[in-house]
């Protein structure tokens, strides 16, 4: 492919990645709200268009619209800074994350990514290991104690469950003897006994997923983990001093952290496009999308789920939980994963 | 392409360092550091080393760097003071830093081998790295993560007051 053209599809790609990104986050929100609501028996968003449809695009035009408050003891360059980096880096790691085989236009072979590099998961983690600065930087620009704590609280857990979360993948590396996602998801392909799908979940790797979610969880700071941000004791943690759009960055973060942390959950456990085939060509060919989005969606209606079960941990918990449980099981797994593919 | 790229990395990462030493607050200082490390990482890339520049990242720019930012957060440092030693150290320090720059430049070009190294002549690729690390060094390897576990162990007794172990001793 000449330079040109790969520039062309690149941006391109880029482009249309990026728009339903946006609006799958937008409509993360309203479902959380939604599901949220009737898991408490009301409503949820109703007035807005039917079933509360537009109300994502009744929020954005409210956040644009806001009166955007800069504090006046405040870290000016970093305090503006801050969400600009938490959101950068939470929508960059997308640019890796495969969504389905490739098609070819015009005697071009076009992949579902945007970028297909060997290393694809360490990209992955080495964008969402930058992601903590967004909230470190908040909580201590912001000059305020609510904010200083939600921050280091942030920064703290983000960095402990980092470590659990790494090693949870290590037993999928082993398996699949890849760092290319692409590569990850094709080991995955066809069944056992002609039934059950090889996915990895059903591969050796349940107590890896188990540990891998407890670990996302943590990382993208929701409930039952939501520590950096607890309304109870912190005000709204490290984002009390920002307003506007700028408070709706560190959302749209979080919700583009959690789709992300889905698809990878999807790609490295649950086989990623992998899914029935059947009907005319065309379909054939849009099936392995709607299997990839609809592993993702199973994903994130699970995080909602927890968040309307769960309460809150204690911070000390969160650490014991963390360094004492998570990290050791993930070694066992790790050294159990090892030996296993080693006999057999 | 790849020239145009390497210079803007090199670019970003000489900016990074000057102002790493320009600034007087620490944390822009921290992150100047950051900066220089992620561009470091994009120069590894150009090298054909993908394997080492994730983990420049995640290593260094996600949790070295945010153990240092934690640091200066948590101790509040303020803005450093200009004194007279830092004077000095500006006066003597800058021509000399150039006057090596320059030397050491001259020397690379006037003595190297001349050709430069082609992209992938070196192992980068993540099984050649594994290969190395746990095959060919395999000893030295498990010897160096003795060694930090114990440096780990060491830091553990010495961080732990021995108020605390006997007030534990007294319930």
């Amino acid at each position: 492919m000449p330079v040109g053209v790969f520039i062309i599809v690149s941006i391109i790609k880029s482009l249309i990645l990026l728009i339903v990104l946006l609006t799958a986050v937008a409509y993360s929100v309203w479902l959380e709200r939604k599901v949220v609501g009737h898991m408490q028996n009301r409503w949820g968003p109703s007035r807005v268009g039917p079933f509360g449809l537009l109300q994502p695009a009744a929020d954005g035009l409210k956040f644009l619209f806001k009166e955007d408050l800069t504090p006046s003891h405040v870290y000016r360059p970093l305090f503006l800074a801050a969400p600009m980096i938490a959101v950068v880096f939470a929508l960059t790691s997308i640019a890796v994350i495969p969504f389905g085989n490739s098609i070819t236009i015009a005697g071009y072979r076009i992949p579902f990514e945007i970028a297909d590099v060997n290393i694809g998961l360490l990209m992955v983690l080495g964008v969402t290991s930058m992601g903590v600065y967004g909230v470190a930087l908040a909580g201590w620009s912001s000059n305020n104690k609510y904010s200083l704590l939600g921050g280091l609280r942030g920064s703290a857990q983000m960095v402990s469950y980092e470590i659990a979360l790494g090693l949870s993948l290590i037993g999928v590396l082993i398996q699949s003897g890849s760092f290319s996602l692409r590569a990850i998801v094709d080991a995955q392909g066809g069944h056992f006994w002609g039934f059950i799908p090889r996915w990895n979940i059903f591969h050796g790797q349940f107590i890896g997923f188990f540990i891998y979610l407890m670990a996302a969880y943590a990382e993208t700071n929701r409930i039952p983990f939501d520590l950096p941000e607890a309304e109870t004791e912190l005000v709204a943690g490290y984002h009390t001093e920002y307003s506007a759009m700028k408070f709706a960055m560190f959302f749209m973060a979080e919700y583009a952290n959690m789709i992300t942390v889905g698809c990878l959950a999807t790609l490295l456990f649950f086989g990623g496009w992998h899914g029935p085939l059947f009907g005319p060509s065309i379909v054939q060919a849009l099936l392995p999308l709607f299997w990839f989005a609809a592993k993702v969606f199973c994903f994130l209606f699970l995080y909602i789920w927890v968040r309307g079960t769960l309460p809150r941990f204690r911070y000390d918990q969160l650490m014991a939980f963390g360094w004492k449980f998570l990290l050791p099981l993930a070694i066992a797994n790790l050294v159990a994963t090892a030996i296993a593919t080693v006999v057999w | 392409m790849h020239l145009a790229l390497f210079l803007i990395f090199a670019a970003i990462c000489v900016a990074g360092a000057v102002n790493l030493l320009a600034q007087r607050h620490p944390i822009n200082s921290a992150l100047s550091l950051i900066a220089v490390m992620a561009a470091l990482a994009g120069e590894y890339l150009l090298l054909g080393a993908e394997f080492v520049a994730a983990i420049q990242v995640i290593v260094y720019a996600g949790a070295i760097m945010v153990l240092f930012v934690f640091v200066i957060m948590l101790l509040n440092a303020g803005e450093e003071e200009e004194t007279k030693g830092s004077r000095v150290a500006i006066v003597l320090g800058v021509p000399g830093l150039l006057t090596g720059a320059v030397l050491t430049a001259w020397v690379v070009v006037r003595y190297s081998a001349g050709e430069p190294v082609a992209l992938g002549a070196l192992p980068g690729h993540p099984v050649e790295i594994a290969q190395l690390l746990f095959h060919d060094f395999l000893l030295p390897f498990e010897v160096t993560s003795v060694l930090i576990l114990i440096a780990i162990m060491g830091a553990v007794v010495l961080a732990s007051k021995p108020e605390a172990t006997e007030r534990k001793a007294d319930r």
